[in-house]
């Protein structure tokens, strides 16, 4: 936990943001805490134009939200090494933005534009970067947990010091390739950190009506796998769980498992009216915003000033009116390249062309 | 050259497969020490190691999970599912993930990895329902997927080496009642079969009859007895069935005017629909009779009483009787 700078053991206050600096858990720079604090921002304006843009039918299909577990994604993506591999579900925007994916990139891909991350191929549920090691949002709950296990046999099979981060909700607990994906990375000691993300609901099913334990980390225990538990709604919680996690990983001594105590403030996608839920609730967690808390924190330690922080919100608002003008102005998919890149080789261009073609002709006028 | 049977062959394209290139891996269940339940991988752990040849637990979604993670990492997987019945539970995996990667990425990333699997039962091979379906329909249904199914140990070796290097992902179906029942001389030395080509096992110019897999051998039969009363059968082995060879299917059937098709798989919504199909569009001027097909009743796999399973398993007989069916109009 943080100390407090006014009631440190010499008793003195920190003259300047160095001194301070070295006070910072986990080995963290102030860089580095302004740098999160900035990331946890543009995920929460960027989700605010998304929803802004759904309202108004230019994002299509469906759209889920991140809002207040911001924490989670930044934290645990931060505390890693810039090539680890990382995959997630498909509430997604997070974790790509976390890791350093184009803003407007992944904005035009929402909008389903051919400038987006996946040429508009996915959508807001299937963000990936492969060149940033970011492999994909999964919108088939659980899928993509032994994929994460296979992509840590490699690393370990190519001696390479990755390791992968697989991020998943308590809902996916339920699923039984979890546990397939869990008794593999134990069996195999395999560098993966799976991080669950429990926030209470999966779509509108609570933690009891879906699991018989209310801690997902129990589930670990059954797989020998080590587990913590950390604050989903403080950064600095995520980023000192996922440290040691990925420190254990990476020393070769197989997977960790990182509970994430999280709330999402809006429903599970735009569609929902949130029956399942009280608003006293939701008021309650919203209280725990974690970027406001971050932001005292960073005051508190003199890392950034009030106006300081008012400036990075500035500037993500603008950041992401510029990326929703890229976004919607950016041009469709050509629909001759809808065939494209199934294959690494095309298997038979002409026929898929044709196939194109009648599809896309009017039909034929009576006679 | 040495005289070697189907699952030798497909041994040695695995043995010869990882020693070319350290990035071949081998997993599965029991395939390690055991060299897996029809010795397909006999020996190869000895030789390679518990890294490369991977006894899995008994996880089939996890089994392919975990090879497109290895393959997206840069690795080569070679995933076996024990017996194709066994597949189901792996099937969001390759349908959902690896079939889709490619797409879904515009083509940035790739799946290639090999996901192999006996498949087939027979009158007296089989070990009914659960162990004897030919599911390849399901496969080939799904853009993103190769399905290659090879019908000689020759075609079994370079078909595997030709899957092993395809940059996408390819389900290699084996017939059970292939294994050990034929010999052929196969070249010691490495060769590829191109995936999506056909084969013709028997040339002919009254009849085709277009089938793959271990059904080719009994369409052959077939045309032999046809032969004797002076009708050619040309036997065409598609040896994939997704892609399809449309290109030869077309040759043959404007060739002989007359096309059966016939699969062990169950026939409604089969391969042989996409196949008749095709010459329909193709070929409807040069027909000189409808399309016919032969195929596994409605009936949801192979049952195990002798009798019944003769009423589901194609054999000699019932093609020929097909055949002159066919050669009649
Ligand atoms: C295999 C599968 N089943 C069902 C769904 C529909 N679905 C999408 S999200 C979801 C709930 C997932 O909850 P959780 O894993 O807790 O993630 P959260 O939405 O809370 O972040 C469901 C049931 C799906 N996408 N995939
Ligand atoms: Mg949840």
């Amino acid at each position: 936990m943080p100390t407090n700078p006014k009631t440190n053991r010499t008793g003195s206050r920190p003259t300047s943001r160095r001194a301070v600096a070295r006070q910072l858990p986990h080995g963290l720079t102030a860089q580095q805490c302004r740098e999160m604090y900035h990331k946890m921002v543009q995920i929460r304006h960027f989700e605010d134009h998304a929803a802004e843009a759904y309202a108004q039918a230019k994002v299509g299909g469906f759209l889920h939200l991140y809002i207040g577990e911001e924490a989670v994604a930044v934290g645990a993506i931060a505390a890693a090494r810039e090539d680890d591999h990382i995959l997630g579900h498909y509430r997604d925007h997070g974790y790509a933005l976390a890791r350093g994916c184009d803003v407007q990139a992944c904005m035009a891909e929402l909008f389903g534009r051919e400038t987006g991350i996946c040429h508009g191929r996915g959508g807001s549920m299937h963000l990936a970067d492969a060149k940033r090691h970011f492999w994909g949002g999964h919108a088939i709950v659980g899928s993509h947990i032994p994929i994460g296990a296979g992509m840590a046999y490699a690393m370990q099979y190519l001696e390479e010091p990755l390791v992968v981060l697989d991020f998943f909700g308590d809902g996916a607990t339920g699923n039984g390739i979890f546990h397939e994906g869990l008794n593999m990375a134990a069996l195999w000691n395999l560098p993966v950190v799976f991080i669950c993300e429990n926030n209470l609901y999966g779509m509108g099913a609570t933690l009891a009506e879906e699991s018989p334990v209310s801690d997902m980390m129990i589930k670990a225990e059954g797989y020998t796998m080590p587990a913590v538990q950390c604050d989903g709604m403080d950064v600095l919680s995520v980023y000192g769980a996922v440290q040691q996690a990925a420190e254990h990983c990476r020393s070769g001594k197989g997977p960790f498992f990182v509970e994430a105590l999280t709330y999402r403030f809006r429903g599970h996608s735009m569609a929902d009216p949130e029956l399942y839920r009280d608003k006293e609730e939701v008021r309650r967690w919203r209280e725990l915003d974690p970027i406001p808390r971050f932001g005292d924190f960073l005051v508190q330690h003199r890392i950034s000033s009030q106006q300081e922080l008012a400036q990075v919100n500035e500037e993500a608002e603008a950041e992401m009116l510029e990326a929703v003008r890229f976004a919607d102005a950016s041009p469709w998919p050509d629909p001759s390249t809808a065939a494209r890149g199934v294959y690494a080789n095309p298997i038979d261009p002409e026929a898929a062309q044709e196939a194109l073609t009648l599809a896309a002709d009017p039909a034929p006028a009576a006679s | 050259m040495a005289q070697i049977t189907y699952v030798e062959a497909i041994r040695s394209a695995l043995e010869q497969e990882m020693r070319r290139d350290d990035r071949v891996l081998v997993m599965g269940e029991d395939v390690g020490p055991k060299g897996g339940v029809f010795g397909a991988t006999a020996g190869l752990f000895q030789q390679f190691g518990e890294d490369r040849v991977i006894d899995t637990p008994l996880a089939e979604a996890a089994i392919v999970g975990v090879s497109i993670g290895c393959a997206l990492a840069g690795l080569l997987p070679v995933a076996e599912i024990q017996f194709l019945d066994f597949i189901p539970p792996a099937m969001d995996q390759i349908i959902n993930e690896a079939a889709k990667i490619r797409y879904r990425s515009n083509g940035d990333w790739g799946c290639p990895m090999v996901i192999r699997a006996p498949c087939g039962g027979g009158v007296h091979v089989h070990g009914a329902l659960y162990h004897s379906q030919s599911l390849e329909a399901l496969f080939a249904h799904v853009p993103g997927l190769k399905v290659v199914i090879p019908s000689t140990p020759t075609d079994a070796k370079g078909l595997l080496l030709s899957a092993i290097r395809d940059p996408d992902p390819v389900c290699f179906f084996e017939h059970k009642a292939l294994y050990r029942s034929l010999k052929e001389e196969v070249p010691e030395e490495e060769y590829l079969v191109p995936i999506g080509q056909s084969r013709v096992a028997r040339a002919g110019a009254d009849l085709s009859c277009i089938t793959y897999g271990a059904t080719v051998h009994e369409a052959v039969a077939a045309a032999d007895r046809l032969a004797r009363d002076g009708i050619e059968v040309e036997v065409l082995d598609l040896r994939t069935v997704r892609p399809l060879d449309r290109e030869s299917i077309v040759a043959t059937a404007r060739k002989t005017g007359k096309v059966l098709v016939c699969h062990e798989a169950n026939l409604a919504v089969g391969v042989g629909a996409e196949v008749a199909a095709i010459v329909a569009e193709e070929c409807f001027q040069q027909l000189d009779g409808p399309v016919m097909r032969l195929g596994g009743p409605e009936v949801p796999a192979i049952p195990f009483a002798e009798s019944l399973a003769e009423v589901y398993c194609l054999g000699p007989d019932k093609i020929e009787a097909k055949l002159r069916q066919l050669a009649a109009y």
